[in-house]
């Protein structure tokens, strides 16, 4: 793996938190190799916990920490809100955030319980519209390899995925499908959808 | 050298030539025959009732209402037969022998999809399959074993529904087909054709043939048991499992028929650029 200074400081600054982030000031624009970076670093991750041999509530807690790391947990919760988040209030939008956050690291952490003994590996990044796309397969044992393919930004301010399709299932609209009938079920109220989120997934 | 190359594979290639010969077209001219006539005309009948589909919109789906009753049908059939049944499979017989199984139906299914590379004008990918049958079936002990994924010669899956989309077809109206799932009026007209054509089901004597279906049955058990994480997700714990099932069977189907440059179209409505979205801002 290569090992840029940008993308070590980057790291560095994510293993520390937040806060260590700020003082490291503005990054430079993201680049293709930077994006590919970031997936290499995810997917060693993701590769470490399928491999780890550990319970099953210890890899949700490794993936929600995956989550929390590499992804944009705020707009790919924002978005799957869709609509309703222009009504919410700013205390409803962390409730949600957080409730979300635990709910599509169970849930995609289950998907990614089933690699278990397989790999994930990058093939290549490229620029798509104002992001990047970075190509991973997955192979596992028993099956054709398929297709897992990141989307990175550094809109947010840091290098972040915000989708993932996995054989070409998208991830933000197949939430937004799901948080959509969630609401309609609860008749639009956030706050108790905020509240079953939290076990659900 | 590997068996691979003693047969003939350049190290690393998953597969060879790419010229159609001779030969395989006039396989593949072979297996239009009369009942296979009949069953084109009658697909084409009902692909001329196909629905328009709207390429602004996501998916079309006009018969939702008696999509969502057959749902819940096969949801009942799910709850007191399939999954039940899947469990004691599972938990019965060892995970090498569910594995024997599907590889085994696996591999009765590629001659299958060998006449559909053909006719999607993929030699490539025929005979990538072709030789994978021929793999499996002979070193893979009647494919019951799977070498061939060990020498990358992994399956190239295709199917009438896929051809007909190669062919300019549009994919119609989604529709749940009781027992069979979720499907698109174009996918059922494949559907109907892939039962018709069935070339390998043609050169069996019928005892075989019975075989050859009992064995997919099984590997049907056998994925609901392997996936029943997954599968049990979306029917039983998500809010509206109708709508995740047409989301997800087809955002899976439209990538899957994209072929070897597969990618999420980027431009279709249920993606968007959430930085951009306006809901996001």
């Amino acid at each position: 793996m290569r090992n840029n200074p940008s993308r070590r400081s980057v790291l560095a600054g994510l293993a520390a938190g937040g806060t260590a982030l700020s003082l490291a000031g503005p990054l430079a624009a993201l680049t293709t190799s930077q994006a590919r970076d970031l997936i290499d670093q995810v997917v060693a991750d993701i590769n470490s916990v399928i491999n780890s041999r550990r319970s099953e509530a210890q890899m949700f807690a490794d993936f929600e920490r995956i989550f929390t790391r590499y992804a944009d947990v705020q707009i790919i919760a924002r978005s799957a809100l869709g609509v309703a988040a222009r009504q919410a209030s700013a205390a409803q939008m962390r409730a949600f955030t957080d409730a979300f956050r635990g709910y599509i690291s169970r849930k995609y952490g289950k998907r990614f319980r089933e690699f278990i003994g397989g790999k994930l590996e990058v093939n290549d990044a490229r620029p798509v519209k104002s992001f990047y796309e970075v190509k991973t397969t997955a192979y596992l044992r028993g099956e054709s390899p398929f297709d897992v393919t990141f989307l990175v930004s550094d809109k947010s301010g840091r290098n972040l995925f915000f989708n993932l399709y996995i054989e070409g299932v998208n991830m933000l609209a197949t939430e937004r499908t799901e948080i959509g009938a969630m609401l309609d079920r609860r008749r639009g109220d956030l706050d108790a959808l905020i509240r079953d989120l939290k076990t659900a997934g | 050298m590997t068996v691979a190359q003693s047969l003939g594979f350049p190290p690393g290639q998953p597969y060879i030539d790419t010229r159609m010969s001779e030969k395989s077209s006039s396989l593949a001219r072979s297996y239009f025959t009369p009942s296979l006539r009949l069953a084109a005309v009658a697909a084409l009948a009902l692909l001329a009732g196909c629905a328009a589909t709207d390429p602004t919109s996501e998916f079309t789906d006009p018969y939702e209402a008696s999509n969502r009753q057959v749902h819940r049908f096969n949801k009942s059939v799910d709850r007191s037969v399939l999954r039940p049944t899947s469990q004691t499979y599972g938990t019965v017989l060892p995970a090498p022998v569910r594995r024997g199984v599907s590889n085994f139906a696996d591999n009765l299914a590629l001659p299958g999809m060998v006449v559909n590379n053909l006719l999607q004008a993929r030699p490539g990918e025929a005979l990538q399959n072709s030789g994978r049958f021929l793999f499996n079936s002979t070193i893979g002990l009647g494919g019951v074993l799977d070498p061939a994924d060990s020498i990358r010669l992994y399956e190239r899956e295709a199917d009438f529904g896929g051809t007909l989309h190669v062919w300019g077809v549009r994919e119609g109206a989604y529709v749940e087909l009781p027992l069979l799932g979720p499907s698109t009026e174009r996918d059922v007209v494949g559907k109907i054709v892939d039962f018709a054509l069935d070339p390998l089901g043609r050169a069996l004597p019928a005892g075989e043939r019975g075989v050859k279906t009992g064995a997919s049955y099984v590997k049907l058990l056998g994925d609901r048991y392997e996936y029943a994480d997954t599968i049990d997700s979306i029917l039983y714990d998500s809010a509206d499992s109708y709508a995740q099932a047409r989301a997800l069977y087809l955002q899976n189907r439209r990538y899957e028929l994209g072929g070897d440059d597969a990618q999420p179209d980027y431009d279709r409505p249920d993606y968007s650029d959430p930085y951009e979205d306006p809901y996001a801002q």
